[in-house]
């Protein structure tokens, strides 16, 4: 009696997991997204590229970090170990330790580099999550449903680039903009914008950039051969983080 | 319990009280947590996971140690008592209680635990660990109550291949386990190949530790009669899995120093050479490094193993050798080196520590309450009839020879094939 029991649900666990992954399949293919602009020829790849000489030119600018955290309603916390960021600085020896021998000059190892969500093409983070709450959409961006997040905070263990936060308490900034209130327990992210993505818009960071004058962001679609992005990325050197890792990262830096 | 005496039956309540009471202790500590969001523990976005998960491992790994009751008996034949199985299948229940505990603190949103089989994620191991996990929970139940619902001295005829079947799972689980750490490239200190057995190593090691001295109590208490060479051959497996897991600390070690790859040195560094930061690791894993070498000694030295003193000394060492490591330096200590210059300090607070004070308690009253129904059927059997049915060969010890041996293995004791009972 009690062997077929177990049995029973090894087979109605094996189903439903099986069931669970097809219909997820298929939920992520619609999910095609009504985001993006006009369909090129294949599937877009969103892409930023930064150019940190350009970035640098403006000591202490925050415009595109100002803009996300703005319209995403991203708080400050007091305690810096426990603070949510979507897009912020680190020094260069930070973000690209292989990068650093003893002859870098010290200005250079401490020079700030923004530094997000990498959207990779091969994300361990949405590998790892046990609900799909992260997840890669067709266009590339890798994306974040708070509501179906448990907090288990396996995403944040199997980034290597550090882009996840928890929110550890409750957020303090109430949502002014249209993206959603987030709870305390749950992990967020840079989301490229996907709600400005939708209607054709450039993620804020890139705009704010824009109208600073500095024109370090530039984002675009890679598969599309005459982007922007994707002239910089096969002209010019630029480096991406921890390639070694496989993870393909979206974002590139020109040096 | 055997000897309902006054004082032994307060000593019991007072146990009971105590553990209720830490129980309650954590269980309003967890209600500042889910209040207040996880702010109020010591994780930060440097060290997302820290003592409850490392509790977690620890515990799956006492859970699987049952296995090394069940195999002996169920499938090499010995004539144990079906008692020491059952015990072993009562403090798997209470360590898989404790784990899904764990997970469940751990968790931002823990009513949402469910997701995880609403919107199954066949890529995730967490997944997996938890379907492994609760497979197990459930064979290990259904034994312990097939057993403990059956009439003493009977053997539902259901548990043995239920048994069997448990026992693919409890390496299962240790297993999915470790691969939920060592798939993870961020995290070069954990993704190492040689982790999942590390992992079984250190649990058969731990778990066998843990049953020795259980087996050990509840025999001075005349609770239950478990023969000497169950736990003469429970004390080989310690030692045999202690020297394994040593070695396979030593070819990690080998790797990270030989190759001096950064991710690896630091992460070594981190562990076992005292700074500044990171005083705590150091410390616990020097300390717990220490006692697994001192457990060695004592139990490769065959005139201090046979010396019940000693051996219930090394098998202390050992468990708290392996709850140091494991326990609560092995997940926090896989954020270093971070992934981006920050501060990987890490130390659990007041909150935590109750709310890990009020999972064990209530493992341990799990235990105490699984083992009354258990002590009943072994006195319902009567201890010189277990004793003689499982060894007909040895007819003339009565109960009461048996109840007069001393706690753990008599000096004479070598595991012999026949004459069990060489007194």
């Amino acid at each position: 009696m009690k062997p077929s029991f177990t049995r029973r649900l090894l087979i109605v666990g094996t189903g439903v997991t099986v069931l669970g992954g097809i219909v997820r399949g298929a939920a992520s293919a619609m999910g095609a997204d009504a985001a993006v602009r006009p369909p090129r020829p294949g599937r877009p790849r969103w892409a930023l590229v930064v150019d940190t000489a350009l970035c640098a030119r403006r000591e202490g600018c925050r415009a595109c970090i100002d803009a996300c955290h703005g319209a995403h309603s991203v708080g400050a916390s007091r305690d810096p170990r426990h603070e949510v960021k979507w897009l912020w600085k680190e020094p260069f020896a930070e973000t690209f330790p292989e990068q650093i021998h003893p002859l870098v000059p010290e200005a250079k190892q401490r020079l700030p580099i923004l530094v997000t969500c990498n959207h990779c093409s091969s994300p361990p983070c949405t590998r790892v999550c046990p609900t799909g709450a992260t997840f890669r959409r067709a266009d590339g961006v890798v994306a974040m449903d708070p509501h179906r997040c448990i907090g288990c905070r396996y995403c944040m263990a199997a980034c290597p680039y550090g882009a996840r936060s928890f929110n550890w308490e409750t957020p303090a900034v109430a949502t002014t903009g249209s993206y959603p209130q987030r709870r305390a327990g749950v992990v967020e992210k840079c989301t490229f914008c996907t709600e400005r993505l939708a209607v054709g818009r450039s993620p804020a960071c890139v705009d704010a950039c824009r109208q600073q004058g500095a024109g370090a962001l530039t984002f675009g679609d890679l598969a599309d051969e005459t982007s922007a992005v994707c002239r910089l990325v096969a002209e010019r050197q630029v480096l991406r983080r921890r390639p070694e890792l496989g993870t393909q990262p979206n974002v590139y830096y020109l040096v | 319990m055997r000897q309902d005496s006054a004082g032994s039956s307060l000593v019991l309540r007072a146990v009971v009280g105590c553990l209720s009471l830490l129980v309650v202790t954590g269980i309003v500590a967890y209600g500042v947590q889910y209040g207040n969001g996880l702010s109020v523990t010591g994780l930060s976005r440097a060290v997302p996971w820290g003592l409850y998960i490392s509790q977690f491992t620890f515990l799956v790994g006492i859970a699987a140690s049952s296995v090394l009751v069940v195999l002996p008996r169920y499938v090499h034949g010995a004539n144990d008592s079906a008692d020491l199985v059952t015990i072993g299948e009562a403090i798997s229940v209470a360590a898989l209680v404790e784990a899904f505990s764990f997970v469940l603190v751990d968790l931002g949103r823990p009513v949402r635990l469910f997701y995880v089989l609403l919107h199954p994620a066949p890529s995730s191991l967490m997944f997996w660990d938890v379907l492994t996990l609760t497979g197990y929970l459930l064979l290990c139940s259904t034994v312990l109550s097939l057993t403990l619902c059956s009439p003493p001295g009977t053997h539902p005829r259901a548990v043995r291949p239920l048994v069997l079947v448990s026992v693919p799972f409890a390496f299962g689980i240790h297993v999915v386990t470790a691969l939920l750490y060592a798939g993870l490239a961020a995290r070069s200190g954990w993704m190492t190949a040689i982790l999942a057995p590390k992992f079984l190593a250190t649990a058969f090691a731990s778990g066998s530790a843990l049953l020795l001295l259980v087996t050990s109590a509840l025999d001075a208490a005349h609770v239950v009669r478990i023969e000497p060479v169950a736990r003469n051959r429970l004390a080989t497996m310690m030692t045999y899995s202690l020297a394994a897991a040593l070695l396979c600390t030593g070819l990690e070690t080998f790797t990270a120093l030989y190759s001096g790859l950064p991710g690896l040195a630091e992460h070594f560094a981190h562990l076992y050479i005292p700074a500044h930061q990171s005083l705590g690791p150091a410390v616990i894993m020097l300390a717990s490094t220490a006692l697994v070498v001192f457990a060695l000694v004592v139990l490769l030295v065959s005139p201090l193993r046979r010396r019940a003193f000693w051996l219930h000394l090394a098998s202390g060492a050992v468990l708290a050798a392996v709850f140091l490591e494991k326990g609560l330096v092995f997940v926090p200590s896989g954020f270093a080196p971070p992934t981006l210059g920050d501060d990987v300090g890490y130390a659990p607070t007041a909150i935590e520590l109750l709310i890990v004070a009020g999972i064990h308690s209530a493992g341990a009253l799990v235990f105490l309450t699984l083992l009354r129904p258990i002590s009943a059927r072994a006195r319902g059997l009567g201890l010189g009839m277990a004793v003689s049915a499982h060894d007909s060969r040895s007819p003339h010890l009565g109960g009461t020879a048996a109840r007069d041996e001393s706690a753990l293995p008599p000096p004479a004791t070598r595991p012999s094939p026949a004459g069990v009972f060489t007194v």
